[in-house]
C-alpha cells in the first residue's frame, strides 16, 4: 500500500506539486494522467524515493520513506521495479546482462538460474532470443519491453510506469499496454502508471488520477473520467486546448 | 566585484565539502561491499594501459627539454655534469607527478564525466538506484580504485623513461660525461624524492577521479549539462591538482626528512 500525504516539491520559483494526497491499494491498477510538465514523473520519482519532498510524506507499507536516507531507501525499491520513460537501458551492458542486473548484484543465484529467469522475463516480454544483443541494437519498443522484464524479474510488488508509451507508433503502444495488463494479471502486482496517452489510461487503468496545478484534481474510474463534465478533466480527456490559455 | 569572489570562493569551499562527502562515502562503501572485481579491471585497463601514450609521450619529452635547458643554463658556469641531478629530482619530485595527474585528468576525468553525466541524463543512474544499487558502489568506488592503483604506476613510468630521455638528450646529443653525470644524478637523487613522487600521485588519483565521477552524477540536464560537466571535471581537477602540488610540497618534504 502507497499513501501519500500532502506532498510539496519545488524547482527554483516553480511548484511542481503542491499538496499531492493519494492512497493507492495493494494489487491496484492507477494510472497518473495530466499534462506535459505538471510533475506526473516528478510524482512517481517520489514514491520510489528517487527525489525528496521539499514536506510532506510517502508511506510504503505505512513506513514513511521521505527521511531515509539514500541506503535504507535501497532495501524499500527492493519492493519496486520501474519502466523509464526512455527505458534506460545500461549501453554497455548486454540484453542478459541488464535484465539480470539485480540478481547478479544479489550474488544469491548460480548462473545456471539466473539464465533461466532471464529466458522467463524475456518470455514474458516476448523477446526470446535477445539476450546477446546490446541495448543499442533494439527499436524503442524493444528497449521498453526489455525495461520491463528488468523490472519484473525480481518479482517487485510494485511496478512504475513512467510514460510507457510515449514516442512509439500506436500498434507497438497497444502491445505495451496489453503487457502492462499481462503483468499485472500474471504477477498480482500494483501498478502505477503515468501517462497523458488516454487511450493507454483507459485501457490499462482501474482507477484514474488526475493531477493538475501541482495537487489531485480527480480521482474516479476510466468510465467516470471519459463521461466527466468537469471543464478542466473533460478539456484534457478530449484533448481540447483552451483558447485563453498558452499550451507550448 | 566583492559579491562575485564571496561566492565563487563560498562555491569552492561547498565543492571541496561535497567531494568529501563522496570520498566518505565512497570508503563506507569499500567497508561493507566487496568492490566488483570485473569492473575494476576494465576500469584499471581503461585508465591505465589506454592512457600510456599519452603519459609516456609526455614524461619523455618533458626529460628531454628539461634536459636541454638545464644544460644550456649550467654550462654557462662550466657545471655540466649536475644536468642529470636537476632531471632526475625534478621529475621525481615535481614534474612527473604534476605532468602525469594534468595528462590523466584530461583523459580519464574527463571521460569520466561524460560517461557518467551521459548515464545521468539518460535517467541510467535513476535506474541503477531502483535496481538497489548505490551509484557510489557501483561507479564511483571502482573508478576510484582504479585510479588510485594505475596513477602510481604511470607516474613511475613517466619518470623513468623522462630521465632517460634526459640522459640521452644530454650524453649523446649535447656531450654531457655519462659517468660523472650518472654518479651525480645517484647522488643527489634521494629515496624521498621518489617517495614524494609516488604519494603525491596517489592523491592526484584521487582528485581526479573524485572529481570526474562528481561532476558526472551532478550533471546538468541534456548535451549542454554533459558539456559542461566534462569541462569542469577537467579545470577543476586540473587546479586542484596545481594547488595541493605546493602544500603537499611543503608537508612532504619535512616529513620525509628532505630538508
Amino acid at each position: 500500500m502507497i499513501e501519500v500525504r500532502d506532498l510539496k516539491k519545488r524547482f527554483g520559483t516553480h511548484q511542481v506539486l503542491n499538496g499531492v494526497n493519494l492512497h493507492i491499494e495493494s494489487g491496484e491498477s492507477v494510472v497518473i494522467i495530466g499534462r506535459s510538465g505538471g510533475g506526473k514523473s516528478i510524482l512517481i520519482k517520489h514514491l520510489i524515493g528517487l527525489l525528496r519532498p521539499d514536506s510532506g510524506a510517502v508511506l510504503v507499507d505505512g513506513q514513511d520513506i521521505t527521511p531515509m536516507n539514500e541506503r535504507q531507501l535501497l532495501e524499500v525499491r527492493r519492493k519496486f521495479g520501474m519502466l523509464f520513460q526512455g527505458a534506460a537501458l545500461f549501453d554497455s551492458l548486454t540484453v542478459a546482462e541488464n535484465v539480470s542486473f539485480m540478481l547478479r548484484r544479489e550474488g544469491k543465484h548460480t548462473p545456471g538460474e539466473i539464465a533461466a529467469r532471464v529466458e522467463q522475463a524475456l518470455d514474458m516480454v516476448e523477446l526470446q532470443g535477445t539476450q546477446n544483443k546490446k541495448p543499442s541494437e533494439l527499436s524503442g519498443g524493444m528497449r521498453k519491453r526489455v525495461g520491463l522484464a528488468r523490472a519484473i524479474i525480481y518479482q517487485p510488488e510494485i511496478v512504475l510506469y513512467d510514460e510507457p508509451t510515449t514516442g512509439l507508433d500506436p500498434v507497438v503502444s497497444d502491445s505495451i499496454d496489453q503487457l502492462i495488463q499481462r503483468v499485472r494479471d500474471r504477477l498480482k502486482v500494483t501498478s502505477i502508471v503515468v501517462t497523458h496517452d488516454m487511450r493507454s489510461a483507459r485501457r490499462v487503468g482501474q482507477r484514474i488520477l488526475m493531477l493538475y496545478e501541482g495537487k489531485i484534481y480527480f480521482t474516479g474510474t476510466p468510465d467516470e473520467a471519459f463521461s466527466s463534465k468537469d471543464p478542466v478533466v473533460e478539456r484534457f480527456v478530449k484533448g481540447i486546448s483552451d483558447p485563453k490559455e498558452h499550451t507550448f | 566585484m566583492t559579491g562575485y569572489v564571496t561566492r565563487w570562493i563560498s562555491e569552492w569551499i561547498e565543492g571541496l565539502g561535497k567531494l568529501a562527502l563522496l570520498f566518505a562515502e565512497a570508503v563506507r562503501s569499500l567497508c561493507i561491499h566487496k568492490p566488483n572485481g570485473r569492473e575494476l579491471l576494465r576500469q584499471i585497463y581503461f585508465i591505465g594501459v589506454k592512457s600510456q601514450s599519452v603519459v609516456l609521450i609526455t614524461g619523455a619529452f618533458t626529460g628531454m627539454v628539461l634536459c636541454a635547458q638545464t644544460y644550456f643554463q649550467f654550462h654557462k658556469v662550466k657545471m655540466d655534469s649536475a644536468t642529470l641531478a636537476v632531471v632526475s629530482v625534478s621529475m621525481c619530485g615535481e614534474l612527473g607527478p604534476v605532468l602525469t595527474g594534468l595528462m590523466v585528468a584530461g583523459r580519464v576525468g574527463a571521460a569520466m564525466a561524460a560517461e557518467l553525466g551521459t548515464m545521468r541524463v539518460t535517467e541510467q543512474i535513476d535506474a541503477l538506484r531502483t535496481l538497489a544499487a548505490h551509484p557510489v558502489d557501483y561507479l564511483v568506488v571502482p573508478r576510484l580504485l582504479a585510479t588510485l592503483i594505475a596513477m602510481p604506476l604511470l607516474t613511475a613510468e613517466s619518470i623513468a623513461l623522462g630521465i632517460t630521455a634526459g640522459y640521452v638528450v644530454g650524453v649523446h646529443l649535447l656531450g654531457i660525461d655519462p659517468t660523472y653525470s650518472w654518479q651525480h644524478m645517484l647522488r643527489y637523487t634521494d629515496v624521498s624524492d621518489v617517495v614524494m613522487g609516488v604519494l603525491k600521485s596517489v592523491v592526484f588519483g584521487g582528485v581526479i577521479a573524485l572529481v570526474g565521477c562528481h561532476k558526472g552524477i551532478v550533471c546538468g540536464e541534456g548535451a549542454e549539462g554533459v558539456g559542461r560537466a566534462t569541462t569542469e571535471a577537467v579545470v577543476y581537477a586540473s587546479i586542484t591538482i596545481l594547488i595541493s602540488n605546493f602544500f603537499l610540497t611543503m608537508f612532504l618534504t619535512p616529513l620525509l626528512g628532505g630538508l
